[in-house]
């Protein structure tokens, strides 16, 4: 496998693009029910805080702060595309789905209609060592969502 | 040594000889872990064919055999540090060895308390009030035994500064090493930075203080001739499977007469003199604090490594890493967007270079290095407040040995040049 099936395109451009990053700077909207979740890999030091906000029933804002490799930015990019304004059921789902791809060793295809630019990582799961560079901001997306709907 | 001789050594260590997505696979990470020539793979295969049996026990012959390898394997190790037989404490690596030390030292506070050893154990024990000193470019595993030391015992924690260009700063040094410190802890030669610490300096400090002196050779003990007598330090610790050994073997040295009063860590077989239902007697070092059946063959193994390497020639082979660290420094100097940890170039160095590269994670780096073949490493190191210190979370670390030629450090390089462009940095 190539490099450059790794890191896709999409990939590299997320990486830089960033979005929903700023947490800081970024208020969650009034009515909102929030939940907030810090994740850290302690083996390279990548770190997300990320935040989700959700008013009946959908994701109404997704926020977040980080550091950390490429794979690991794009991802939390791509996610924040992603989850605004999904209902919380689904964003559940494509989590579940990014995960069972991710954690396949390339054995589970990513599905585009369901994944859309999350399944440029589908390149990942080969790399048993970037797993959770990819994941580490769903994982935190994940907990958010528990805590906030 | 040249790139010829190294090409000869390299006939010796078969898991060189590939490749790795398509190109032939350059080394470059035996900071991390080394990799073994045959005569140390068919050390330990020999035993296991032809000797296998419990050590100090038994009355058979392979008992004996085993016996006699394991031992004159200690032997081996202690002429390789300049250490006598007894000084020289088998452990798993250099972790446990320093976990072993910090231990058998806040043991010594609980047997003084209690009246029990040798009188001198009082000098030992630590207590609120005196101090533990390492350095801020420790690894992990030289800082957070001594932390813990300092938690169990009430101790406090201090550490030696760096400047910005990663040497210690030794005008402090000689201010916070004083009366009240009872271990100063340091490593020989940082895994980060490259840097070779001022043994001698820091242990007369040390002595000075009343201290007792601990050092990492973890960075040294593979890569140029050490004499712990010489250095005048009172323990030392190093991984085998940094020296071309097997991993789960490793070695503590300490002086005779501190061995022999310090208390056990580990407790149990084979460390005993005479046991009753109530308490036990200790035999003296080594065997005092090798409890347990022991990493048999890989004591054998890494003997068989330290012959390897007495055999080329520490001084050689320092020498040839040591330009290979400059080769290194002085091109990645030269690539834009590159800052090197540790001394700049023509300033002394082992080995290996630890670098950032602007706009690009360390693991984005490695990734690509590896798409040519190249194993480097990425991550902090094991050196969480060294890379806080310097401004940075996560490094690319390349590590040479005496395996790896200039081609090796050339190759590095030009993929290096070519990082920044792939992640348009």
């Amino acid at each position: 496998m190539s490099l450059d099936q790794l890191y896709q395109q999409i990939i590299l451009d997320h990486s830089k693009a960033r979005h929903g990053s700023g947490l800081a700077a970024t208020e969650a909207p009034e009515g909102t029910s929030t939940g907030q979740s810090h994740q850290l890999n302690p083996v390279c030091g990548d770190e997300v805080t990320l935040r989700l906000a959700v008013q009946e029933g959908k994701v109404a804002q997704i926020a977040w702060d980080g550091a950390g490799c490429s794979i690991s930015m794009a991802s939390a990019s791509v996610l924040s595309d992603l989850a605004e304004g999904m209902t919380v059921a689904e964003l559940h789902e494509v989590i579940d789905s990014f995960r069972e791809v991710l954690r396949s060793r390339g054995k589970v295809h990513a599905d585009p209609e369901l994944l859309g630019d999350a399944a440029a990582f589908e390149g990942v799961a080969r790399y048993a060592a970037r797993v959770k560079c990819a994941m580490i901001s769903w994982v935190a997306a994940e907990d958010a969502l528990n805590q906030a709907a | 040594m040249d790139n010829a001789e190294v090409l000869r050594i390299r006939n010796d260590f078969p898991v060189l000889d590939q490749l790795v997505n398509g190109q032939p696979l350059v080394y470059l990470d035996s900071g991390a872990t080394s990799q073994n020539p045959l005569s140390v793979i068919e050390a330990e295969q020999e035993f296991y064919e032809q000797r296998n049996a419990a050590v100090h026990r038994g009355a058979h012959h392979l008992a004996v055999e085993a016996t006699e390898a394991f031992e004159d394997a200690r032997q081996t190790m202690a002429d390789f540090i300049g250490a006598d037989y007894v000084e020289t404490i088998w452990t798993s690596n250099a972790t446990e060895g320093l976990n072993l030390l910090s231990y058998a030292l806040s043991n010594a506070g609980l047997w003084a308390a209690q009246g029990r050893g040798d009188q001198a154990l009082k000098g030992l024990a630590l207590k609120p009030g005196d101090e533990i000193v390492v350095t801020e470019m420790e690894h992990h595993a030289n800082l957070i035994p001594w932390q813990e030391l300092a938690f169990r015992t009430g101790a406090t924690l201090r550490f030696i500064p760096i400047a910005d260009d990663g040497s210690l700063r030794m005008d402090q040094a000689a201010a916070i090493i004083g009366p009240r410190t009872k271990v100063l802890a340091f490593t020989h030669a940082s895994n980060v930075l490259g840097i070779i610490n001022p043994v001698q300096e820091l242990t007369a400090l040390g002595h000075d203080a009343g201290a007792l002196v601990v050092l990492d050779a973890c960075q040294s003990a593979p890569h140029l001739p050490l004499d712990v007598k010489e250095l005048d330090v009172d323990f030392a610790v190093f991984s085998g499977h940094k020296m071309l050994a097997p991993t789960g073997i490793g070695v503590l040295y300490g002086r005779q007469e501190l061995l022999d009063i310090l208390p056990p860590f580990l407790t149990g077989g084979s460390m005993i003199t005479t046991v009753t239902m109530e308490r036990a007697e200790y035999l003296p070092a080594p065997q005092r604090f090798e409890a347990g059946t022991q990493r048999i063959s890989q004591a054998i193994a890494l003997a068989a490594a330290a012959n390897y390497l007495t055999e080329t020639g520490l001084d050689r082979i320092h020498r040839w890493e040591a330009d290979l660290g400059q080769r290194m420094v002085a091109g990645l100097e030269g690539i834009p967007g590159i800052r090197v940890l540790g001394p700049a170039a023509g300033k002394e160095r082992i080995g290996l270079a630890a670098f950032d590269v602007e706009g690009v994670h360390a693991h984005d780096v490695g990734q690509f290095l590896d798409s040519r073949g190249i194993a480097v490493r990425v991550g902090h190191h094991c050196a969480q407040p060294l890379h806080r210190r310097l401004g940075l979370t996560a490094t690319t670390r390349a590590s040479a040995y005496l395996y790896n030629t200039t081609d090796d450090v050339d190759r590095f390089l030009e993929a290096v040049a070519g990082v920044r462009a792939y992640f348009r940095a």
